[in-house]
């Protein structure tokens, strides 16, 4: 795998190649255990009748109703499965997405608490960038959005890079680590 | 029995390596000649494989034959390397050596120390939280596959948080993305209470798949955590868009809360919904903090080295750049 990024060799790409598709094959069966236990996890929920084993009983029926209609419909456009995941699965993807917005406030309310002198700094900055962002910021004043361009590009892009370089060499240690055998907790030894 | 003149390399006929190679009946096996190299390979693998029956000289020959079929093999004009990627290749190299280096060092010294990662000291009394609450600990790796390393760390965090877990006895929730991350918590949370001398507390009806829809997941965690209340949240491994609101929701129900991850995106909302965080290199180096094994903590030590070297070029690249020679910038930046 690494060898392929430094030997522009086809061989060496068609071998990276080889190894993306049996990952990809060996992914399916592990799907297949995954369907496993939340089979084995709901209906045991449901043999046991624990509290709220209804929706174990609707999460068993989602997973019959949507193998049943892949495998006799298929999952072409116009299809019941394409339409139970157009209408059911996706509105409620949305919706969860949606709660992040309120989550944000609640979490900047939070994290912009001018507690000391850090937090107030951290403070008068959010409310630039926020400032700068909108045409609010440069109806105020005109150097608002560059004073956003600013913290964006040069003090928070440098602190982004400095945590990257740690991420990237932490990354490669414990890369590393696994190639040798020095860290196999992951492997269960 | 003689070698046949063709299977030597004619420019080579006289050297110390051809005399080494007859006499050790290299030549006969492997010639030096493309042309022959292959047929040679074949018959005299496949005399080995009818006379003695070696399995896996079969293998071999099944597998020089997909090789020896491959139309890349059909390209007269091969390239062996990229020479765009010579930064790349040097920078690997030198971080191999500092990182083998450390890893080296430590095994001979056994005494290095790092510095002390609140988060990690924090763990302790996450986890005696829960048992004096009689709650249990709720562990999540986020959206990452196994290939991902930042879910292969939470992995081996997981190890180290299981194995003080399973001392208290306190229930261990594991909700997870994928369904091989799935296999490798059930096993690693195993052997850590087996490790710990407790294997019968370790319960693998706890450690299940959910989905694989990224906001199907968020719904059932966050959905875990109103219902069961843990006293204590671990969000260690991969995270995108849900960090927040799982780190929100985990927030409202007062659970003391843990995160680390690589994304420096998500950093910021953990930063500000979490009780502690680990930043960036802080989710790698947890597993050889919590173990204090001597090799782990030389890697960690390399690291150290090798973003000291970072920081000198990013310096002096600075610094030559205002003066105008921009030598090192290109030679950097490029690939």
């Amino acid at each position: 795998m690494l060898a392929q990024f430094f030997v522009p060799h086809p061989l060496f790409l068609k071998g990276y190649q080889n190894v993306l598709d049996w990952m990809q094959i060996i992914y399916v069966f592990a799907l297949l255990v995954g369907a496993l236990s939340f089979l084995i996890l709901h209906l045991d929920k449901i043999s046991k009748k624990q509290k709220g084993w209804g929706y174990n009983l609707v999460a068993i029926a989602g997973l019959a109703l949507m193998v049943f209609f892949g495998f006799y419909k298929g999952i072409q456009k116009g299809s019941p499965f394409l339409w139970i995941f157009d209408n059911l699965q996706v509105p409620m993807q949305s919706t969860m997405f949606s709660l992040l917005a309120f989550f944000v406030a609640s979490a900047a309310y939070r994290g912009f608490r001018a507690r000391n002198i850090q937090a107030t700094i951290l403070l008068i900055a959010g409310i630039l960038v926020i400032l700068g962002r909108v045409p609010l910021g440069e109806m105020l004043h005109s150097s608002i959005p560059q004073f956003a361009t600013w913290v964006l590009n040069i003090p928070s892009m440098a602190a982004r890079r400095g945590i990257l370089i740690g991420v990237g060499l932490g990354s490669i240690a414990t890369s590393l680590r696994i190639i040798v055998g020095i860290e196999r907790t992951y492997l269960g030894k | 029995m003689s070698v046949p003149p063709n299977y030597m390399c004619p420019s080579s006929a006289s050297g110390g390596l051809t005399r080494w190679r007859n006499r050790h009946s290299f030549n006969k096996l492997f010639p030096l000649d493309k042309q022959v190299l292959f047929p040679t390979l074949l018959k005299n693998l496949s005399r080995r494989i009818v006379l003695k029956g070696k399995i896996h000289h079969l293998i071999f020959i099944l597998t020089l034959i997909f090789i020896f079929h491959s139309p890349a093999f059909a390209i007269d004009q091969i390239s062996w390397f990229d020479p765009q990627k010579t930064n790349l290749l040097i920078g690997i190299i030198l971080t191999l050596i500092f990182i083998f280096g450390f890893i080296l060092y430590a095994k001979k010294s056994k005494k290095l120390k790092i510095r002390s990662i609140p988060g990690l000291e924090a763990l302790d009394e996450a986890v005696g939280r829960a048992t004096e609450m009689g709650k249990p600990i709720l562990f999540s790796s986020g959206l990452g596959k196994m290939e991902r390393v930042a879910t292969m760390a939470s992995m081996n965090i997981l190890g180290s948080v299981a194995e003080k877990i399973a001392e208290y006895n306190t229930p261990l929730l594991i909700p997870n993305y994928d369904p091989m991350v799935t296999t490798v918590a059930q096993e690693v949370v195993k052997e850590s209470f087996t490790k710990a001398g407790h294997p019968e507390s370790y319960k693998k009806e706890n450690i299940y798949f959910v989905t694989q829809s990224q906001f199907g997941y968020v719904a059932a965690v966050d959905g875990i955590m109103l219902r069961e209340r843990p006293a204590t949240n671990l969000f260690l491994g991969t995270f995108e868009a849900e960090s927040l609101i799982l780190a929100e929701t985990g927030n409202s129900i007062g659970a003391l809360q843990i995160a680390g991850t690589d994304s420096t995106i998500q950093l910021s909302f953990f930063i500000v919904a979490c009780d502690y965080t680990l930043i960036g290199e802080e989710l790698f180096a947890a597993s050889g903090y919590l173990t204090k094994n001597p090799l782990v903590l030389g890697s960690i030590k390399g690291q150290d080295f090798l973003k000291l070297i970072i920081g000198f070029l990013i310096v002096a690249g600075g610094i030559l750049s205002t003066l105008g020679y921009n030598f090192l910038i290109n030679f950097l930046g490029k690939g």
